[in-house]
C-alpha cells in the first residue's frame, strides 16, 4: 500500500446533470510515470482538480500522498507540484525572483532557496540569465524552468497538465529528459498529455472516454491489445467511441 | 506570515516594472489638477460684453465706465444694431450683450425708471447666470449712487460672500473631488487588473495549487495599491497647498486616516470586479465605466448633487465618492473634526464591509 501514492476508488464529479467524471479508479505507484491521456472534454482537466484539490468530487474516495482529498486538501498541496499547460511564470519577475517567489510560497527558507536556487540555474545552465526577465527567454527554456520550479519544494507528486503544448520536438525531448531525471528522483509524475508519441514515454497510461476510464496499461501492453502499431492507434480506436467532443 | 511578505514583494516587482501603470497612476492627479486648478475654471474673467448704445446720454456713458473699470469684462462697443448682435451671437463670436434704448436716460431723470436689455448665451448656463449677476450688480450699485446723490446718508451695497471660499478660490471644491476620483479609478482599476491578470496568465492555477492561502492572495495583492494610494494622496494634498494655494484647515491625520477607509473601500470594490470577470479587458472597462461615470456624476463635485431628481439622489448616495467627498471638504476646507463626519464615515465603512465581503465570499466560492 506504502508505495501507492495515488488511489483513486469509484471518483465521480457532477456538474448538475453532466457526468464530467464517472466513476474512476486507478492508482499510481511512487516514482512512476503516469501518462492520462484523453481527448478535449473526456474529463482528464476535471480529475486533474480534484487530486490537487483544486474541487471537491461529487462521490468516490482518493488519497493523493496519503491525504484525503475530501478533508486533508491543504496537506495535499503542501505535497505536489503543478505545471499547468498554461505558461506558468511571471514573465516580468527575473528568473531568480520567480524561484525566490514559489519557494517561499512553499515556506522553505531563505538560505535553502538560495541554495537550491544556485544549483537549479547552474543545472540548468541560466548563469548569465539568472538576473534577466523571464520575458526574454525563449519558449523551451521558460517551459524547462517552470518544470523545475513546479519540483523546486521536493513534491511527493508533480501534475502536468499538457506541459509541452507549443514547444518543439527538441525541447519536447529534453524536457522529457527532466521528468525522466524527476522520477528517478522518487518524485511522481501525473501527466496529461495531447502527443501520443510522449504517450511512449510514460510508465503506464490511461485513456479517458466520456469521463470513464477505457483502457490502462503500459504502452507496450495497450498496443498488443489493441494489435495497434502506435499509440496513436490505440488512442484513435478508443476515442473513436466518444460521444462527447471538445470542453 | 513569511509567505505574505514574499508575495507582497512580488507585487511590488509588478507594480515597479510595470512603468505605464505607474505613470498613469501619478500622472493623472498632476494632470488632473493642473487641468482643474488652471484651464477649467468656472470663474469669469475677462468676457467680451457687445454694448450697443442707443441712448448716448450721460447715464449710459456712466453706466458702460463702470463696466469697463470691472475686471470682468471687456467692452466691445464696434455693433451698431441689434441684427449685428444675433449674427455674433450665432456665429459663437459674442457670449453676451448690454443694450441701452433710445431715451435710457431721459427716462431715469423723469420716471426714474428705465429698461436696459442683458442677453446671455444660454448655451452655455454657468457662464450666462454669472454674467447676469456681474451686470445686475453692476446696475444695482449705480443705481443707488445716483439716487443717493449726496442727500440721503444710506446706500444699500448688496454684499456677496462666499463661506469657506471667500477668495473665490475655485480650487477648492475641485480637490477633494480630484482625490475622489483618482483613488476611485486608482484603486479599483489597478487592483482588479492585477487580480485578473493572474487568471489571464494562468498564474492564479498556479496559486491556488499552492499553499498559499487564496485570501492572502488578495490581501497581498492589495496591500501595494494601499501603499502607492497613499502616496498618491500625499502628491494630491502636496500640489494642493503648493500649486493651488488651498489651505488645509483640519487635522491631516484624520484626512489620512479617512483616506486610508475611501482606499480600502475602492480596492474591495477592484477586488469584487477581479471576481466577476476572467479579462484584463473587461476588468479595467467595468471599473473606468463602472467607477469613472458615476464618481463624476455623482460626487457632487461637477453636478450640484441638489438639484437632481430624488431617484438620481438616491442612486447618489450609493457611490462611496459621494460620501469620501463630503468628508474630505468638511475636514479639510471647512476644518471640521470627527464628531461633524462620523456618520459619513460610518457609511463608508458600511460600504467597505459589503464589498470586501462579497468579494471575499465569491473568491471562495471560485475554488471548489
Amino acid at each position: 500500500m506504502n508505495d501507492k501514492v495515488i488511489i483513486c476508488e469509484e471518483l465521480t464529479k457532477r456538474f448538475g446533470d453532466f457526468i464530467a467524471v464517472n466513476h474512476i479508479s486507478f492508482d499510481v505507484r511512487k516514482g512512476e510515470i503516469f501518462g492520462f491521456l484523453g481527448a478535449n472534454g473526456a474529463g482528464k482537466t476535471t480529475a486533474m482538480r480534484i487530486l490537487c484539490g483544486l474541487s471537491f468530487p461529487t462521490s468516490g474516495k482518493a488519497t493523493v500522498a496519503g491525504f484525503d482529498v475530501y478533508k486533508q486538501q491543504e496537506s495535499i498541496k503542501k505535497n505536489i507540484g503543478y505545471m499547468s499547460q498554461k505558461f506558468s511564470l511571471y514573465e516580468n519577475l527575473t528568473v531568480v525572483e520567480n524561484i525566490e517567489f514559489f519557494g517561499g510560497v512553499y515556506g522553505l527558507s531563505s538560505a535553502e532557496i538560495r541554495r537550491r536556487s544556485d544549483r537549479l540555474v547552474n543545472k540548468l545552465g541560466l548563469t548569465q540569465e539568472a538576473r534577466k526577465l523571464v520575458r526574454s527567454l525563449p519558449l523551451g527554456w521558460k517551459q524547462k524552468l517552470a518544470f523545475s520550479v513546479a519540483i523546486f519544494h521536493d513534491p511527493q507528486i508533480v501534475f502536468l497538465d499538457e506541459p509541452t503544448g507549443g514547444v518543439d520536438p527538441i525541447t519536447r525531448r529534453q524536457f522529457w529528459d527532466m521528468i525522466y531525471e524527476a522520477a528517478a528522483t522518487g518524485i511522481t509524475v501525473f501527466v496529461t498529455t495531447h502527443y501520443m508519441d510522449e504517450a511512449e514515454y510514460c510508465n503506464r497510461i490511461t485513456v479517458m472516454v466520456d469521463g470513464k476510464v477505457e483502457a490502462l496499461d503500459t504502452p507496450g501492453n495497450l498496443k498488443a491489445r489493441y494489435q495497434a502499431a502506435s499509440m496513436d492507434e490505440v488512442f484513435y480506436q478508443l476515442a473513436r467511441g466518444a460521444k462527447r467532443s471538445a470542453d | 506570515m513569511k509567505q505574505l511578505l514574499v508575495f507582497i514583494r512580488k507585487e511590488f516587482y509588478h507594480v515597479f516594472r510595470d512603468k505605464r501603470t505607474l505613470l498613469i497612476m501619478f500622472g493623472l492627479p498632476v494632470v488632473q489638477i493642473v487641468l482643474f486648478g488652471f484651464a477649467l475654471t468656472s470663474e469669469v474673467k475677462n468676457i467680451t460684453l457687445t454694448v450697443i448704445d442707443q441712448a448716448r446720454d450721460v447715464n449710459s456713458a456712466q453706466i458702460i465706465n463702470k463696466i469697463k473699470s470691472s475686471s470682468y469684462f471687456i467692452v466691445d462697443e464696434s455693433a451698431l444694431n441689434y441684427d449685428e448682435v444675433t449674427i455674433a451671437f450665432k456665429k459663437g463670436s459674442a457670449k453676451c450683450a448690454l443694450i441701452f434704448p433710445n431715451g435710457f436716460g431721459n427716462d431715469l431723470q423723469h420716471t426714474g425708471e428705465a429698461p436696459v436689455q442683458i442677453i446671455t448665451d444660454g448655451s452655455d448656463p454657468n457662464m450666462a447666470k454669472t454674467v447676469v449677476n456681474y451686470l445686475t450688480a453692476i446696475l444695482t450699485a449705480y443705481q443707488q449712487e445716483t439716487s443717493a446723490g449726496g442727500q440721503l446718508p444710506y446706500r444699500i451695497i448688496p454684499e456677496q460672500r462666499m463661506l469657506y471660499n471667500e477668495e473665490g478660490n475655485g480650487s477648492l471644491n475641485f480637490i477633494p473631488g480630484v482625490m475622489a476620483l483618482v483613488l476611485m479609478l486608482v484603486c479599483t482599476a489597478l487592483t482588479s487588473v492585477a487580480v485578473v491578470r493572474e487568471k489571464e496568465l494562468g498564474t492564479m492555477e498556479i496559486l491556488l495549487v499552492s499553499p498559499f492561502k487564496p485570501l492572502l492572495v488578495l490581501l497581498a495583492k492589495a496591500v501595494p495599491y494601499l501603499a502607492l494610494s497613499l502616496a498618491n494622496f500625499t502628491l494630491i494634498l502636496v500640489m494642493a497647498v503648493f500649486v493651488l494655494d488651498v489651505e488645509i484647515k483640519g487635522s491631516i491625520l484624520l484626512l489620512f486616516l479617512v483616506s486610508t477607509l475611501f482606499i480600502i473601500a475602492c480596492l474591495s470594490i477592484g477586488l469584487m470586479i477581479s471576481n466577476v470577470t476572467n479579462s484584463q479587458q473587461t476588468a479595467l472597462l467595468l471599473s473606468m465605466m463602472g467607477m469613472m461615470i458615476p464618481t463624476l456624476i455623482f460626487t457632487g463635485f461637477m453636478f450640484p448633487l441638489e438639484n437632481m431628481p430624488w431617484i438620481f439622489r438616491m442612486i447618489a448616495n450609493a457611490v462611496p465618492s459621494r460620501w469620501y467627498f463630503l468628508i474630505i471638504k468638511a475636514v479639510m476646507l471647512k476644518g471640521l473634526g470627527f464628531s461633524y463626519i462620523w456618520k459619513e464615515m460610518a457609511v463608508l465603512l458600511g460600504m467597505t464591509l459589503v464589498a470586501l465581503s462579497i468579494a471575499l465570499k465569491n473568491f471562495k466560492i471560485r475554488l471548489s
